[in-house]
């Protein structure tokens, strides 16, 4: 497997300003002092007990926020991201194929008839029918949704993608489902993920590293067997008996 | 378009129900045309071949069947005050007041809409601040004080127009149009400060919703996110508002166009019920009414485009 990088986080610090207008802000660190790379052709995960910063990390990554301290590092074009809830994280307002054109009218490269195009193909390539492009999300399962999330964030062609976890609000089924789309999309378009869960489970099946957080800090990481089999830290302990 | 028809099936239907209790309840109210036309003065003998001579002694239901037939044919019957046909009567106020109302809507329609967003926009800000102030005032104060306060300003002040001299469509269209303007202004003072923050607290709630996360990780800017995903999401309260906006925009226009001495239905309308000139009267309120369910069923009909969810409770 090809080693080269695809993001780097060098002793990134992020947090919150709080306070208005009356009484001084105060300030909550949300992210400590963190250090990871991530490698091209890798599913790393990202697990850690809800409030221990997953979420703020994944904003950071995207530039949502602005670290206050260290620095986020991109060797590829336009990370993309896919959020948690598939119904309400799409515009109720406007149909799939709108939605799906979305970011090439924004970036204004191709015309339309090149737009509609790579629309269809990205809706084939992530399993959804062509009557699909029509739909309004409302008209959509939740596993549909998704799916119309994941051809969103490629229709860019991005080489790395964040997921924030992707499939915890799915049925068993349609999680196994995604997954598989997932990891098959990796191999066809040679992508990298960063995997935000809670759920080991899921991150078992899919990653090939694993971060573990907690309040802000990297506790261990390791590949999915050193964490999952050998664990070292209490932390990890905990987790992993609280999954089981 | 089906739904569009369904709309307008139903809206024809409420015109029916809305013409039969008015003219129902301009029935029963005591008091005839025929002693109205006669003062109290008038012989029993008298009233009764009057009444007889109006028709009034005919069953119920036929004369309501001709009234409504004449709403399709032009006929109104006659006004019993001026003795001229209520048609006749009715057009050229008609004219004034539905131009005075359309003027409004569209200034409400034209200022509300990017004031609510800017404010959005900027919520929280110096800018927000000083609008919230504003609307506060616009929407505390009656409409017939703005009106005196414009009517001081624009023409005693600045001269911008001579009060009182509305120069009527025949003369002068252009000048009356201009004539209209300030009492538009007037009537749509309140209606902007209501719906501007109407809009910006849907848009404000609107914008914590998760597609609008998405809509900015795929790389929109802010106003984007707000001109392109929320607006549109905010819009369909923002038509109902509107159109319901249209009967207080008629009721408003009564007060104002006397405060601007404007020829228009309010003043008719006013004289009409004082002199118990019922047809008149029974005219007016349907031909309102009517004004009022049509910019509703146009509301729908527009809202259903936007969002195709909506339809009259059939599927989900």
């Amino acid at each position: 497997m090809n080693k080269e990088l695809v993001l780097s986080l060098d002793h990134v610090t992020s947090g919150y300003r709080t306070g208005g207008i009356f009484k001084r802000g105060t300030y909550q660190e949300v992210l400590h002092d963190l250090s990871f790379d991530v490698r091209h052709g890798e599913i790393l995960g990202l697990v850690g007990e809800s409030g221990s910063g997953k979420s703020t990390l994944a904003r950071t990554i995207l530039g949502m926020v602005t670290p206050d301290a260290g620095e986020v590092i991109h060797y590829t074009k336009r990370p993309q991201m896919i959020f948690q809830d598939p119904y309400s994280s799409l515009n109720p307002a406007y149909n799939v194929e709108w939605i799906l054109q979305e970011p090439l009218r924004i970036y204004g490269k191709y015309d339309a008839a090149e737009r509609k195009r790579r629309c269809q193909e990205m809706v084939e390539r992530v399993g959804l029918p062509l009557e699909c492009l029509e739909a309004r999300p409302n008209e959509l399962s939740g596993g549909q949704c998704q799916r119309v999330s994941i051809a969103q964030a490629l229709i860019q062609r991005p080489r790395f993608l964040i997921a924030d976890e992707p499939v915890s609000a799915l049925d068993v089924t349609i999680q196994a489902q995604i997954l598989d789309l997932l990891r098959q999309l990796r191999d066809e378009l040679d992508l990298s993920y960063l995997f935000i869960s809670h759920d080991l489970n899921v991150v078992y099946q899919l990653c090939d590293r694993v971060l573990v957080m907690k309040k802000g800090c990297i506790v261990e990481q390791g590949t999915v067997d050193e964490i999952f089999d050998h664990p070292k830290e209490d932390y990890t302990k905990q987790l992993l008996a609280a999954a089981e | 378009m089906k739904y569009a028809v369904k709309r307008i099936a139903m809206l024809l239907c409420t015109m029916v129900v809305v013409s039969f209790l008015t003219f129902a309840a301009f029935h029963m109210i005591s008091g005839s045309a025929a002693t109205a036309k006669l003062g109290t003065e008038a012989t029993a003998e008298a009233v009764e071949a009057l009444e007889e001579a109006m028709g009034l002694h005919r069953p119920f239901l036929v004369r309501y069947g001709e009234w409504l037939l004449g709403f399709f044919t032009g006929s109104l019957g006659e006004s019993y005050q001026y003795s001229m046909p209520v048609a006749q009567l009715v057009a050229p106020k008609l004219q004034v007041t539905l131009c005075l109302s359309i003027m409004s809507f569209v200034l409400i329609a034209v200022l509300s809409i990017p004031m609510g967003v800017m404010s959005a926009r900027y919520a929280g800000g110096r800018l927000d601040a000083v609008w919230t102030a504003c609307n506060q005032v616009g929407m505390a104060v009656p409409s017939f004080f703005i009106g005196i306060l414009i009517s001081w300003l624009c023409s005693v002040v600045l001269h911008w127009f001579v009060h009182g001299q509305f120069p009527g469509f025949e003369q002068n269209l252009w000048g009356s149009l201009y004539y209209l303007i300030f009492p538009a202004i007037t009537i749509s003072i309140p209606r902007i400060a209501t719906t501007s923050r109407m809009l910006r607290s849907t848009i404000m709630s609107e914008m914590q919703k998760d597609y609008v996360r998405t809509a900015i990780a795929r790389g929109n800017d802010r106003s984007a996110v707000l001109w392109r995903h929320v607006l549109k999401n905010s819009l369909v309260p923002i038509v109902t508002f509107l159109a319901q906006g249209m009967a207080e925009i008629l009721a408003g226009s009564i007060v104002v166009e006397q405060v601007f001495g404007v020829p228009g239905l309010g003043r008719l309308m006013v004289a009409s019920i004082n002199n118990r000139d019922l047809a008149v009267v029974q005219a007016l309120v349907v031909i309102m009414a009517f004004w009022v369910v049509l910019s509703g069923t146009v509301a729908d009909i527009i809202n259903q485009r936007i969002d195709p969810r909506l339809s009259l409770g059939e599927g989900k």
